[in-house]
């Protein structure tokens, strides 16, 4: 039975470590300036951890077998423990969690503590059930007013987000269903939720940012490569929560531009 | 400290007052362990039929019919809301505990009988009220087992949150009332009716993973009673403590002003402390059974006691940690970050201490002993993901998606539940006088130990690929899809595990009538419960007040007539 147990765990935990080794599901690639901490900070983890769950697990099983009981086993070491031993792995464990915990703090302040610079890109990010809306405030920098008395969210578009057209700073405001972004430039995105929590979440992106009623979250990004990345609803907002997905497009200045100027001729 | 056996030493003989409204601790421990058995069942079948879902979104079931997307999510709401208060905080405290508690502290009953029997029977009313969410006009609640606001407190948000909301509300609110009662009772009776000798470092880890749950659930169902009560008037009566402006489908709410966050502080300052609630009985059984089993005193008693003590005063502490995605200030989650990553410190120890006590051990491999050693392996499992979610930084890319769901799964899901199987297997002989089937526990025991991981430790993969949670369906988003060969898999797990815990009930309800009987004392162990009958009488001890002498774990001691000195034994001068 010791036998068995020693294969049965050491085999749980060799295949288990197999695939976090071998990477065949992993963190998407990703495409943000922060891509590089957090994934480091993961890496660091996973390395402490996987080396603490190898040791554990491998030493359970081997203890299940080396010291199963048999005719030939010699009495047991009658004894209450080890305080020496305690405090050596108290502070041990101690060093290792606390240190983990201030080496990602520096990362999380990074990302968190600061405001986006003043060059940012300004994106509103609206959720409601169950899609994203974009808000880009137009040359005058400026978003209009919404009402929630304006919402009305089967017409799409402006109507969804509630803008008053009346408001003169609502006049250049561009709504749209899909995320187009600059590469290269840092991203200051608003988030706004209607009716229920949802969060906003774009692996590529290393993003996450729950949207709540009732709060204006600004929050920070800088997408640093061409491409079309998958936003996924990570927040539970009801029966179509599964279908709450979007795109971010991230292209070059050019074509923003050039995309933000079409988007402006439609309304006029 | 001894109070008198006599109270009440005679055994009702009325059908109704011995087996239903008993005021016997046991008979009690025993209601609480059925129904707990009975909500297993049914969160698990749900489970499956999520299982199923997820592989196979148009199938059309028998009994359930087709499981459409809100289907799916009323699944969850109850799986979670049944399993975490019906199962994990029902069967090891309001089952075990109340059993064994009072056997293994010397005394012939709860200080409290009939609060004892009212907070059983409250108990079965709260799950008689979830259970009747299914059965109401738009079905059971969407809003997850967490219940976020705005989404819980609104009817118009979607299926289910009209009456069957109000229902799954009311339902955790009689619950906290349960529990409440309970804790006060556990409390009382360690503190007050312990027998003479037991001191506080003389009883069984058991006893104290019991009793320092019992202040967490003193401590933390009281503040989710509040909540509820709250969102209740929400959703009936028009405050807005819960809830801002809101526009749903297009329609103005009628609130104003109120903070969705204000809920996840107060659900999270219980749903912390929860999980351990969950979680310390197993590890107090675990502790029993690995000491018992490899015949050698526990490592460390006194550092797992303060261990255990750390774990619930830290679990205070640290509910901000599922809060780091949710606009709370990113300063605080420093310190809910740092704070959490201490409690991984006390884990720690006990792990470490396991291992020592299995350490030049003469292991024993019954049934609970192989669960025992389960435990330890899915707490380890279970317990090393907690590093990464605790680092908000981390929880950018890994909050809510399937790595969560793994996590918690193992360490207070399945750990949990090893520790209720151990237990079960350890103590049923006592309980109802026969031995189980130890070939068909060990046969459950793999396919189990197995099993769960095969379901669990993909989720991981899932979770670090981006995979998000209580997804109905797979098929709406690209990145997804690609993840479909994890689901699939895990699906596939989840059948054949829950086909083989039919092995288990089939093997306990067998052994209860027809196994073989069981002698007072079948595993050599030390404690009171192993002094007295099997299964034992009314009063515990049969009118002897049962004086202790030495620790609970004195196992191997040198120089002893036998390799174990019960607690009873005149004293070994060794102990404690």
């Amino acid at each position: 039975m010791g036998l068995a147990l020693l294969v049965v765990i050491w085999l749980i935990t060799l295949i288990s470590t197999y695939f976090f080794v071998a990477k065949t599901w992993w963190l998407p690639v990703g495409a943000s300036a922060a891509t590089g901490f957090i994934d480091g900070q993961f890496a660091l983890t996973f390395v402490l951890m996987g080396i603490v769950f190898l040791a554990a697990q491998l030493s359970l099983g081997y203890f299940a077998w080396r010291y199963r009981e048999q005719p030939s086993s010699p009495p047991v070491k009658y004894s209450h423990g080890n305080v020496n031993l305690e405090v050596v792995w108290t502070v041990l464990t101690t060093v290792l969690f606390v240190g983990l915990n201030l080496m990602g703090s520096r990362v999380w302040a990074s990302q968190r503590f600061d405001q986006a610079g003043p060059g940012a890109v300004q994106v509103e990010v609206t959720g409601m059930q169950f899609a994203w809306y974009f808000r880009y405030p137009g040359p005058d920098g400026k978003y209009g007013a919404t009402s929630v008395k304006l919402m009305d969210p089967s017409a799409g578009g402006e109507a969804a987000v509630g803008l008053n057209t009346s408001d003169p700073a609502a006049k250049d405001d561009v709504v749209t269903g899909t995320m187009f972004l600059p590469v290269d430039r840092e991203v200051d995105v608003s988030l706004r939720a209607v009716d229920v929590i949802h969060s906003f979440f774009v692996p590529n992106l290393r993003f996450k940012q729950d949207a709540v009623p009732g709060l204006n979250i600004h929050m920070h990004f800088t997408p640093t490569a061409i491409g079309e990345y998958e936003i996924a609803c990570a927040e539970l907002c009801g029966l179509g929560h599964y279908k709450m997905h979007g795109m971010v497009h991230v292209v070059s200045q050019g074509d923003f531009d050039k995309w933000l100027a079409a988007r402006e001729a439609e309304k006029q | 400290m001894a109070t008198s056996v006599t109270v009440h030493a005679h055994a009702p003989q009325g059908f109704i007052r011995k087996y239903i409204f008993s005021l016997d601790h046991k008979v009690i421990g025993i209601q609480y362990f059925f129904l707990a058995l009975t909500a297993v069942w049914v969160g698990m079948f749900l489970s499956l039929l999520m299982r199923i879902h997820l592989l196979w979104p148009g199938v059309s079931l028998p009994l359930v019919g087709e499981i459409k997307p809100e289907t799916y999510l009323s699944l969850l709401t109850m799986h979670g809301t049944i399993m975490v208060f019906f199962v994990l905080t029902t069967a090891p405290q309001g089952g075990f505990g109340n059993y064994f508690l009072p056997i293994q502290i010397g005394a012939p009953d709860m200080a409290f009988p009939v609060l004892n029997m009212m907070s059983f029977w409250t108990t079965f009313v709260a799950f008689v009220v979830i259970i009747a969410a299914f059965f109401v006009s738009g079905g059971a609640p969407l809003h997850g087992w967490t219940g976020y606001p705005p989404l819980s407190a609104l009817q118009s948000a979607g299926p289910g949150e009209g009456l069957g909301a109000d229902l799954w509300i009311t339902s955790i609110a009689i619950f906290c009332l349960a529990s409440l009662m309970g804790a006060l009772n556990f409390l009382t009776t360690t503190l007050d009716m312990r027998a003479k000798g037991m001191t506080m470092m003389r009883m069984p880890l058991t006893v104290w993973s019991w009793f320092i749950t019992a202040i967490l659930g003193l401590l933390a169902f009281g503040v989710l009673l509040s909540a509820g009560i709250l969102l209740l008037m929400d959703r009936n009566l028009g405050t807005s403590f819960y809830v801002p402006l809101v526009v749903v489908n297009g329609q103005i709410m009628g609130h104003k002003g109120g903070s969705p966050l204000l809920w996840q502080h107060l659900f999270w300052f219980f749903g912390h402390p929860e999980v351990y609630i969950a979680i310390l009985p197993g590890m107090g059984v675990a502790s029993q059974i690995l000491s018992t089993f490899s015949r050698k005193p526990i490592f460390g008693y006194k550092a797992m006691v303060y261990a255990m003590l750390a774990i619930g005063f830290f679990g205070f502490m640290v509910w901000g940690h599922h809060m780091f995605m949710s606009g709370m200030s990113p300063y605080s989650a420093f310190a809910f970050s740092l704070l959490t990553m201490c409690i991984g410190v006390p884990s720690a120890i006990k792990t470490f201490n396991w291992l020592g006590t299995m350490y030049k051990a003469r292991i024993r491999f019954q049934t609970p002993m192989l669960y025992a050693i389960g435990f330890v392996s899915l707490f380890v499992s279970g317990g090393l993901s907690g590093p990464f979610l605790a680092q908000p930084v981390l929880d950018i890319q890994l909050h809510d998606t399937y790595f969560v769901v793994g996590h918690f799964h193992l360490i207070m899901g399945v750990a949990a539940i090893f520790g209720m199987f151990a237990a079960t297997y350890y103590w049923v002989p006592k309980m109802f006088g026969r031995m189980m089937n130890e070939t068909w526990g060990r046969i459950h025991f793999f396919l189990t130990l197995a099993g769960t991981y095969a379901i669990f430790m993909p989720m991981h993969y899932l979770g670090i690929a981006g995979g998000t949670r209580r997804y109905s369906q797979y098929t709406e988003v690209a990145y997804l899809q690609k993840l479909m060969p994890l689901h699939q898999f895990m699906t596939y797990a989840a059948i054949i595990t829950i086909a083989a815990q039919f092995i288990f009930v089939i093997n306990l309800f067998w052994s209860i009538f027809k196994g073989p009987k069981a002698s007072d004392n079948p595993w050599e162990a030390t404690t009171l419960e192993w002094t007295t009958a099997t299964p034992p009488p009314h009063d515990n001890f049969g009118g002897v007040t049962p004086v202790v002498h030495n620790g609970p774990y004195e196992y191997g001691v040198p120089g002893a007539a036998r390799d174990y000195v019960m607690q009873t034994d005149p004293a070994t001068g060794t102990g404690h």
